[in-house]
């Protein structure tokens, strides 16, 4: 009993207390947008920057739980999920420069001297087309990627760091000029979206909203598919892949498709990502960025679903504070965490709250 | 009137050379640099030995003016006149050259060497000459030509002259030189031949042909010379990967864990040689020369030391669980390269390359191996071959081999496996402590260095099998010169793209890589 309290206290209420806690959660992610409506005098207003760090940190979480599915469930590590959550957020950046550009060309193109759009920016000035690509051109990507990789049963360090490769791939070719994304400036300037100006206090709100919906959303949805008799199957692969080939079952099918529905959901977090903060550009696909959100999923706990949302929330709610406070220091304690993480709580914060509860 | 204050100064400029001594280096002081051109020009047409010394005062940057316009050369801080005897008139100020005048001095100290007694000093200007040598010196490099007696030196001055010729009024001139220059496989060759195809430049249709047939020659040699150096740039980039993967080829083959902070190695190693050669600047510059030999045994402790204590402290927690392992070395990675970044700056470190590894093997014109990456290449080969000695050699060798085939049975028949983990973790360490010596001599030392590293030495791991040298070693070569084949054909970036598909696309045939141990386990 030697626990802090709070801890303790958790571990005794369960699930009943687990409720509150997320309906409180869910409460406060709902009000803050309204908040952020009232006049910039009053007590209770939510400033702007307040509002997009937690609607990043919102995507972050998704792109931590769509990590969780691969990783927690399935036993794929992927260190490439930036790749995925930037190319979403590239689909929505052609949108987002089209809006900007009018009837003419985006402004970086103008520079390069170019005179049409790549056949790539075809119909991107339609909303509804952008948001095609953005669920397409991950899941597609992941698709191909995922169809090779397992047919021919690449899994742990291998396929780590492929798929690290791969987003390091990523990023070499989208800094370079004749890409067409912008080279290592990327896409920023935005001004409106769908007609409403992108940094007024409205669409900022929707926004927010709109994220916390995809999050509860994708939430809902692990937790059907963890019930699910496919969950089950995805726990088994990850196990014992060999047993479970023995029973009769071919993973491949499975893999597959826990892979690809975790690329899309990466692919729409960054699709909401991208207007909230205002820049995409090839650094989100740098292989440092997808490492460290594993380190998100393994501080929260893996194969839960909660785990990943609290430690995108708790790493990230640090990197805030250090990079204010002691700059130098972050990194020093970014890799403590990782080392830490992985030595003492394999099975994260969650596993810290329900220790006691399995003894 | 401002405009006319410069002209009134270089009025009284071209007064002094009567006031004081004339003389080339007067002259040459109190000119402006429209005439100090012209002299220049007429110097390497009529080179005079006697002007030697001058130009090579010129050329280091010693000749001074005083307030009187008279030429001062300095000599290790004292100033001495140029000519005659005079003491300056006030404290003499440096002279400095533009661009345009650094290259006609370049022309004139070629034209004057063409005069030395040393064939190889001779052979450089013909080659200097090759490049720059202007219409005004034709007569010159004639008489050369024909007085010359080394041959290497007056096909070299030929070839000057070929240039030069390309201009002569007489077609027959003209065909001699295009024919000449067809011979030769300099990259200004085919620039000044190209031009000659042009219509309007060369009316003589003789030549024109003959320019083509000794354009198409040209070509030819360049290509092979290209080919060439992109082979050997190929055969240097893989020296360099072998000396990244071996080290995480042996560490994962033996733990089946992935060492990311085995690119934070090769920096350490990179920085303790940066530590060696400040220790041989304080302590002993006489033999700073060596310094990269006597880096080489400290990087290789320093980061095995390392390294065994990274198994010792973390690794050893994790066995069994690669994925996790893979974070916290990663975890480690970052930490080291913070504090490098703390303690050394953020700014990349100098190592400066000894004489001995500076400048390069010319083979062909356009062809230079530079001494530092043939030498990197042998020394690659030399830590194979000790590795490989290690390994089958010895006892540890043996014991290690034991572990990476089956750990379990290794421990049943009295293989201390634990030891065996550290020992080998050290050795995989120390390799890339040798690696990051090699590289600081090639390129920028940073505390991002390793990073560049480790995605290029684990595709080697995963396309070349674990557990065999040859693996790393064939497949860190063929990914080497891929790599610098198709560069120039379709980028540097899509390059890299295209190999990453096909070594996923090789893992469909052979999950295993080139060479796999054979074995029966399945978990």
């Amino acid at each position: 009993m030697n626990q802090p309290m709070t801890i303790t206290l958790a571990q005794k209420a369960g699930p009943r207390l687990s409720l509150a806690v997320g309906g409180l959660v869910l409460a406060i992610l709902l009000a803050l947008p309204l908040l952020h409506l009232l006049p910039a005098d009053s007590a209770l207003h939510v400033s702007a920057y307040t509002l997009t760090l937690v609607g990043k940190i919102l995507c972050y979480a998704i792109v931590a739980l769509a990590l969780d599915l691969v990783w927690g469930y399935a036993g794929l590590l992927s260190l490439g999920h930036g790749l995925f959550f930037a190319l979403g957020g590239y689909a929505m950046g052609m949108y987002l420069m089209r809006q900007s550009a009018g009837d003419g060309l985006p402004a970086f193109m103008s520079f390069l001297a170019w005179n049409e759009l790549p056949w790539y920016w075809y119909g991107t000035s339609s909303f509804l087309w952008a948001m095609c690509l953005v669920v397409l051109v991950p899941g597609l990507l992941a698709l191909v990627f995922g169809y090779f990789a397992f047919r021919s049963r690449i899994k742990g360090v291998y396929f780590s760091i492929i798929t690290q490769a791969l987003t390091f791939a990523g990023m070499l070719l989208f800094f370079r000029n004749e890409t067409g994304f912008g080279g290592n400036n990327g896409f920023t300037n935005f001004r409106t979206i769908l007609g409403f100006d992108i940094t007024a206090q409205g669409t900022r709100a929707v926004l927010f909203l709109c994220t916390v919906a995809l999050l509860t959303g994708s939430l809902y949805l692990g937790f059907r598919l963890a019930r699910s008799k496919f969950g089950r199957v995805l726990t088994a692969l990850r196990d014992a892949e060999n047993r479970l080939m023995f029973c009769g079952y071919d993973p491949r099918g499975y893999k597959l498709f826990i892979w690809v529905l975790s690329a899309v959901l990466c692919g729409l977090a960054g699709a909401l990502y991208v207007p909230q903060v205002g820049i995409i550009n090839p650094s989100e696909m740098s292989p440092t960025n997808s490492i460290e959100a594993a380190v998100w999923v393994a501080l929260g706990g893996r194969g839960t679903l909660i785990g990943p949302l609290l430690g995108a929330g708790l790493v990230n709610g640090m990197k805030s504070w250090f990079t204010v406070a002691f700059p130098e220091y972050w990194l020093f304690a970014l890799g403590a965490l990782f080392i830490v993480v992985t030595l003492y709580l394999p099975k994260g914060v969650i596993g810290l709250l329900r220790k006691e509860k399995e003894q | 009137m401002p405009a006319s204050l410069p002209r009134i100064l270089m009025a009284l400029a071209l007064l002094w050379p009567l006031a004081s001594q004339a003389g080339d280096a007067n002259d040459f002081v109190a000119a402006n640099p429209a005439k100090q051109a012209k002299l220049l020009e007429s110097w390497a047409a009529q080179p005079d030995p006697a002007r030697q010394p001058l130009l090579d005062a010129l050329q280091q940057g010693r000749v001074a003016a005083d307030s009187s316009k008279t030429a001062f050369i300095e000599e290790a801080g004292n100033f001495s006149a140029a000519e005659g005897e005079a003491e300056p008139a006030s404290p003499p100020k440096k002279l400095r050259l533009n661009n345009r005048l650094r290259g006609l001095l370049q022309t004139a100290q070629a034209s004057h060497q063409l005069l030395a007694s040393e064939a190889s000093v001779r052979l450089a200007a013909a080659q200097q000459l090759q490049k720059s040598a202007k219409p005004a010196q034709l007569e010159l490099l004639n008489a050369r030509v024909a007085s010359e007696q080394d041959a290497a030196v007056r096909d070299a001055l030929a070839l000057a002259l070929a240039n030069l010729q390309l201009v002569d009024p007489d077609p027959a001139v003209r065909l001699q030189a295009v024919r000449l220059l067809g011979e030769t496989g300099e990259p200004l060759a085919r620039t000044r031949l190209e031009a000659l195809l042009d219509g309007d430049s060369e009316t003589d249709a003789g030549v024109r042909t003959a320019a083509e047939t000794s354009l198409a020659q040209v070509k030819r040699r360049l290509l092979v010379g290209e080919l060439l150096g992109q082979a050997f740039s190929g055969l240097s980039l893989g020296s360099i990967l072998l000396l990244a993967a071996l080290g995480l080829a042996i560490t994962f083959g033996l733990l089946g864990v992935i060492n990311m902070a085995h690119g934070e190695m090769l920096m350490l190693g990179a920085y303790t040689t940066y530590m060696v050669q400040l220790g041989f600047q304080r302590l002993a510059p006489e033999y700073l020369a060596l310094y990269p030999l006597a880096a080489l045994p400290v990087a290789f402790f320093v980061t095995a030391a390392i390294g065994m204590a990274l198994e010792r402290t973390v690794i050893r927690h994790l066995y069994g669980r690669p994925l996790e392992t893979l974070l916290a070395t990663w975890g480690i990675s970052l930490i080291l390269i913070q504090l490098v970044r703390v303690i050394f700056g953020a700014q990349n470190v100098e190592v400066a390359n000894p004489e001995w590894l500076s400048g390069g093997l010319q083979v062909l014109p356009n062809l230079v191996l530079p001494y530092s990456r043939i030498i990197i290449i042998g020394f690659a080969l030399f830590v194979v071959a000790l590795t490989w000695l290690l390994l089958n050699k010895t006892r540890l060798g043996l014991n290690v081999r034991a572990v990476t085939q089956n750990r379990n049975m290794a421990a049943c028949c009295g293989v201390p496996t634990g030891r065996v983990d550290m020992l080998a973790f050290g050795l995989g360490s120390g390799i890339a402590g040798l690696g990051g010596v090699a590289l600081s001599q090639i390129g920028n030392v940073g505390p991002d260095l390793g990073q560049s590293y480790i995605i290029d030495s684990f595709l080697v791991v995963v396309l070349g099998g674990v557990g065999q040298l040859a693996g790393s070693v064939l497949a860190a070569f063929g990914l080497g010169i891929a790599n610098k084949l198709l560069e120039p054909q379709i980028g540097a970036v899509l390059g890299k793209i295209l190999i990453l598909a096909l070594i996923i696309l090789f893992i469909q045939k052979r999950p295993q890589g080139l060479f796999a141990l054979k074995g029966r386990v399945i978990d």
